[in-house]
């Protein structure tokens, strides 16, 4: 018996057989669940969405408090809404990778380490669409081990965050992955993204140690380069790379001629 | 051992051979998952699943293994039933397996599982390995409810989430010891667990490998 179960031949044989028959049963079990866990990911999002605005509670209907909420797709070229997609469907992680909707970002501008920027956004309005309370944009960018992706919550003065959330990253657990520590995260609200000088970079950063004044939070200790990394994201998204054309909309320290000749320079740079 | 009959099968591992306390196999995933007894349950309950049917299709297939790739085909089908685990959980527990992130692809690497592949299935009979597997699964698990529900009591003040003890962010008076909630606490209630179970299991305590001498006269160095 045991002879011939060490030939050559009946090596293969089983290791062939056991390949094929396991491989059947992950993929058969991958394929079926998937639209589930699709559905649970596309909930938990949503629920990442309430909760940076402040507005969840355990055990709500998430779906039925999602559906108060605006989404709009804001050209981030001119700061503009357009219809030009339906934003219940867009899917501004598919327009990153179409050539069409998105543009290739190099060296010293690409600090978030994306290397592709989509030209579209979808950004969420609590209250009123004109005037809105909290103004949703998705964030995202490298952290130490891979793509962080989540969102900041801002006031409708265009400046004052509410909060922040990451739905999904890789960061270490209990050290990068304390972004997600409710303790952490409460910090950032009532901070400033930018300076009063009316200026479109953003001033908010996360400090090395413990941060002080209104444009900085405490950074993460024994994870500085997953903070660099949402210093990083922050720096680039919310400035008019980014959402800054956007949110200069709703600043009231700044008009829109000013931004606009921001605009013109930062144009002038990048040609 | 009592090994032979399907109950001694099943009960031994859980308490007189158990695989955590008295073989000190599979401590890693003991210390990561055991903050909170919901997440310890969910563990357990994926341990004892794939424990369990690894040893069924080893066993199953013993006969036909060859020597030269037995380790291998064990991984394969251990790897196999936890990749399954690990997608039911994200389809029907998702925020569960949010908590337990890569514990469950690590689960892979618990040297129990593979232990009782490798020791118990390869000459035993299915059936016997199916219950065999369910007894060390149910030994581990016992042990990570244990430790899970010191470290949520004193912690965080709860037990299955449930306020016990009221902390005091919550107006309570109860102060959470942090300590219980970092990894290194898992050692010291693992510690103190086999220390009692040894007290009462006296034949578990190994003789001393070597003698210690008395303390030795001080020299000079020359």
């Amino acid at each position: 018996m045991a002879q011939s179960n060490n030939s050559i031949k009946k090596i293969l044989i089983v290791a062939f057989a056991l390949c094929i028959v396991c491989s059947v049963v992950v993929s058969t079990a991958a394929v079926a669940l998937r639209p589930m866990q699709a559905l649970n990911e596309e909930l938990d999002r949503k629920t990442n969405i309430l909760r940076v605005a402040n507005l969840y509670e355990p055990d709500m209907d998430v779906e039925a408090a999602f559906a108060e909420i605006e989404p709009r797709v804001v050209d981030l070229r001119s700061g503009e809404y357009t219809d030009e997609f339906d934003p219940d469907t867009f899917d501004h992680f598919q327009a990153a990778r179409d050539p069409a909707s998105s543009r290739t970002l190099s060296g010293e501008r690409d600090i978030a380490g994306l290397s592709r920027q989509e030209n579209y956004a979808t950004v969420y309005l609590v209250g009123d669409g004109d005037d809105p309370e909290q103004i949703i944009v998705p964030i995202r960018g490298q952290g130490l081990w891979g793509l962080m992706r989540g969102y900041m919550s801002i006031e409708g003065d265009g400046n004052t965050i509410v909060g922040i959330t990451y739905y999904e990253h890789s960061e270490t657990p209990g050290l990068g992955a304390e972004v997600n520590n409710p303790r952490w995260q409460s910090q950032w609200e009532g901070k400033q993204i930018y300076a009063d000088d009316g200026s479109l970079t953003p001033a908010i950063r996360v400090a090395r140690g413990s941060g002080s004044g209104e444009h900085e939070v405490d950074g993460l200790s024994g994870a500085t380069l997953t903070s660099n990394g949402v210093t990083n994201m922050l720096q680039f998204w919310l400035s008019p790379e980014g959402f800054g054309e956007y949110l200069a909309r709703f600043r009231e320290d700044i008009s829109l001629e000013e931004a606009q000749d921001a605009d013109v320079e930062l144009e002038a740079e990048g040609a | 051992m009592a090994a032979d009959s399907p109950k001694g099968v099943l009960i031994t591992p859980i308490f007189k051979n158990n695989p955590i306390a008295l073989q000190i196999l599979g401590v890693c995933s003991a210390l990561a998952v055991t903050t909170s007894m919901s997440v310890s349950l969910v563990m357990t309950l994926a341990v004892v699943f794939v424990c369990a049917f690894s040893n069924l299709f080893v066993s199953m297939i013993r006969q036909h293994i060859p020597s030269s790739i037995r380790i291998i085909v064990q991984m394969t089908i251990i790897a196999s039933l936890v990749i399954v685990v690990d997608q039911v959980l994200r389809a029907f527990a998702y925020q569960m397996s949010q908590q337990l992130s890569v514990f469950v692809g690590l689960i892979i690497t618990n040297c129990i599982i593979m232990g009782r592949a490798e020791g118990y299935a390869m000459q035993n009979s299915p059936k016997m390995s199916f219950i065999d597997g369910i007894g060390n699964g149910l030994g581990y698990g016992l042990v990570l409810m244990v430790v899970g529900f010191f470290r949520e009591l004193f912690g965080s003040g709860s037990v299955f989430g449930f306020t016990v003890l009221q902390p005091v962010q919550d107006g309570g008076w109860y102060v959470p010891n942090g300590l219980m909630l970092l990894p290194p606490s898992a050692f010291f209630i693992i510690g103190l667990m086999i220390w009692v179970i040894r007290e009462v299991n006296p034949e578990q305590i190994e003789a001393n490998e070597f003698k210690m001498k008395h303390n030795t006269e001080p020299k000079e160095a020359v």
